[in-house]
């Protein structure tokens, strides 16, 4: 049991390129830290680092108040499942589990003991007997998972340990892995590029890009309250819709494309620092959710084109376009090459008449909505 | 595609069959040849007969009785053996190192190694057999293990670290988490991986050793040092070349690397074909 502390932790390759920027974050003991982020990002890396599988260039590392820099993996009493597992396909389910155990020079029968408890925690226990090659991928998973367990480490480390579990399975063992985290109630670091396994199972959801981290929180706060563009593109699904806009009118409207919405005073008051840019252009964020059909004709409504319905059943994803230049926080990636420069999303009711080709007028929640600088990047709040 | 299904003859008589039986007997014909001239009796050894008409062993009695035979079987098992024991182990070390550890030019060392690989043996034996001579090891075992070892190492070199990088990453980093040093690493979770790999090197160092002819006769010309190849070459005198002796003793020459290719024979095979596909 411990915790783990990252003091501007940085990793510099041989040549010269910089894969982590000085990153601070501090793992509580028993909390399960989700590292998320688009391949790339520098997220396994710092995983590895901390796993001392890769040398740390700058910065401290602590594990248990003890600064374990220069440590080899196997004195930082850690225990890591990759995503490809890992298992030793020569030995059984037992052997795997046990080898670790075997390597301290355990009592044969207190390793039997152990291997015992740790499968019947992972409903192992009819498999013990059987190579790797004859478990499914979840059984494989569940082994994995059961060699990290049994030795009872200061730190539990996953490699996106779910991406090569088929769509289902992935549902069912994400809930699996968040349980047996509680129950061993160690320190976890845990690496995705999936956001709704980051939101799904995070104690907290740390966001990075580029080797820098953006942000780090509960998973509600990054939702609601996102640091800045990337963070708001990259939690949540569907995306948040971003756009350019200028807020106009002193202050009292915010335009986007050709049409100009009303800025009510507690929204004003729920972002003070949109005063400074009155008349200046901002990126404004709006969920999916928070496009709900406009019955009537009220003030705060976009009209919108259909450009394609997705029926979810309990609800329905409407793909729109605007008039307005779509912002894109990720990069460009092929999907979004295929799609209109103001195009968006919105969840609406199943019984809403959306015809592709037609005109759709969503009640924009302004309360909800996001604003953003346009240089920087980062959300305007005070 | 509709396929048309063949029937009767034509099940067996097609293209594929023929030419897999034509190719079978191009390779099996002189084995079998030798095999059944070995039976035959002194009258009938120059006959082209496909069966021994006088069947008799005495070939197989005098290669033992009239020859020192035993003694080559001797010492061809100790040379094979002991050149492959050791090839191996160095391999596996090699190929590790060059497939795993992080290391500053790999790619001349795995260039050089195959280059010495493909060098013909009869470049370097005046050489060799010079160097022999002043370290006075003519007429020893360790004559032909060391050269043995040396010229048989690059390509299994070559294999084993082929079948290293063939192994995920993951797997050793896992056990380094677990608490194993390199050599436990490599002992208990990379060579027994490596199994195809090792059992490929090894048959095909064992052989080599086993047919190995152009050093065997230059270095040990010391009967009791002789091995199988030059031993059964010189069987017979000037004037006599007993055929039938000679076939006998090729053939029980033949018996160990049959055993051993059977008994190893699909190792061998996805040793050759490791890294061809993504298993």
């Amino acid at each position: 049991m411990a915790t783990v502390e990252l003091e501007s932790v940085r990793k510099v390759y041989p040549n010269g390129f910089e894969a982590v920027h000085g990153i601070d974050l501090e793992i509580a003991d028993g909390e399960l830290m989700v590292l998320v982020g688009p391949s790339g990002c520098g997220k396994t890396t710092v995983l590895r680092m901390i796993a001392g599988l890769e040398d740390i260039s700058a910065g401290v590392l602590r594990i248990g108040e003890k600064v374990v820099n220069d440590l080899g993996p196997k004195e930082r009493d850690i225990a890591m499942v990759f995503q490809n597992y890992a298992l030793y396909p020569h030995m059984t389910v037992a052997e795997n589990i046990g080898f670790a155990l075997r390597l301290r020079k355990m009592p044969k029968d207190e390793v039997t003991r152990k291997v015992g408890d740790a499968a019947k925690i992972l409903g192992l226990t009819p498999w013990l007997d059987r190579k790797p090659a004859q478990l499914s991928g979840g059984q494989r998973q569940r082994v994995a998972m059961g060699r990290a367990i049994v030795r009872n480490p200061s730190v539990f480390l996953m490699d996106e340990p779910l991406s090569n579990l088929d769509a289902k399975l992935r549902v069912q063992m994400r809930a699996e892995v968040s349980q047996i985290q509680r129950t061993v109630g160690v320190a976890t670091v845990y690496v995705t590029h999936d956001q709704i396994e980051a939101m799904t199972m995070g104690d907290r959801v740390a966001v990075m890009r580029e080797g820098v981290l953006q942000q780090c929180d509960t998973p509600q706060k990054l939702y609601d309250h996102p640091n800045n563009v990337f963070v708001a593109a990259f939690i949540g699904s569907p995306a948040m819709n971003l756009y350019e806009a200028a807020i106009t009118d002193g202050c009292a409207a915010v335009r986007i494309g050709t049409q100009e919405l009303p800025l009510p005073d507690r929204a004003r008051a729920a972002h003070p620092g949109l005063a400074a840019y009155a008349g200046k252009p901002v990126i404004v964020g709006i969920r999916p959710e928070s496009l709900p059909a406009a019955n009537g004709s009220a003030a705060g409504v976009m009209t919108a084109q259909v450009e394609l319905v997705e029926a979810l059943g309990s609800e329905l994803q409407v793909h729109f376009s605007i008039d307005a230049k779509r912002v894109i926080a990720e990069g460009p990636s092929d999907a979004d090459e295929l799609t209109t420069s103001g195009a968006g999303v919105a969840r609406v009711g199943p019984h809403v008449p959306a015809k592709l080709g037609d005109p759709i007028r969503f009640a924009v929640d302004i309360d909800a909505m996001h604003f953003f600088d346009p240089d920087s990047g980062g959300a305007i709040w005070n | 595609m509709r396929k048309r299904k063949r029937t009767g003859w034509r099940r067996y008589v097609n293209g594929i069959t023929i030419s897999t039986t034509v190719t079978v007997l191009f390779v099996t014909l002189p084995l079998y040849l030798m095999l059944a001239s070995s039976f035959k009796g002194a009258k009938g050894i120059g006959s082209a007969a496909f069966y021994p008409k006088d069947f008799s062993t005495s070939n197989y009695n005098n290669a033992f009785s009239q020859y020192t035979f035993a003694r080559y079987i001797l010492n061809s098992v100790l040379i094979a053996v002991i050149t492959t024991a050791l090839v191996l182990f160095l391999s596996t070390m090699a190929g590790y190192a060059l497939g795993r550890l992080p290391m500053r030019a790999k790619l001349p060392v795995m260039v050089a190694l195959l280059m010495i690989s493909v060098f013909p043996a009869i470049a370097v034996i005046a050489p060799l057999f010079l160097l022999m001579k002043t370290i006075h090891w003519l007429n020893s075992y360790q004559a032909l293990i060391v050269p043995y070892t040396a010229f048989n190492l690059p390509f299994a070199i070559w294999i084993m670290r082929n079948y290293m990088l063939g192994i995920p990453k993951e797997m050793e980093e896992t056990s380094r988490i677990d608490g194993a040093g390199p050599l436990r690493t490599l002992w208990s979770i990379v060579l027994p991986q490596a199994k195809p790999g090792l059992f490929t090197a090894g048959i095909f160092t064992f052989t080599a050793c086993w047919t190995e002819f152009l050093m065997a006769l230059s270095f040990n010309s010391d009967n009791n040092f002789r091995t199988i190849p030059v031993g059964t070459a010189l069987f017979g005198s000037p004037f006599t070349i007993p055929y039938g002796t000679i076939f006998a003793a090729s053939m029980v020459a033949v018996v160990p690397i049959a055993i051993l290719v059977l008994i190893f024979r699909k190792s061998v095979v996805s040793g050759l074909t490791a890294g061809a596909v993504k298993g």
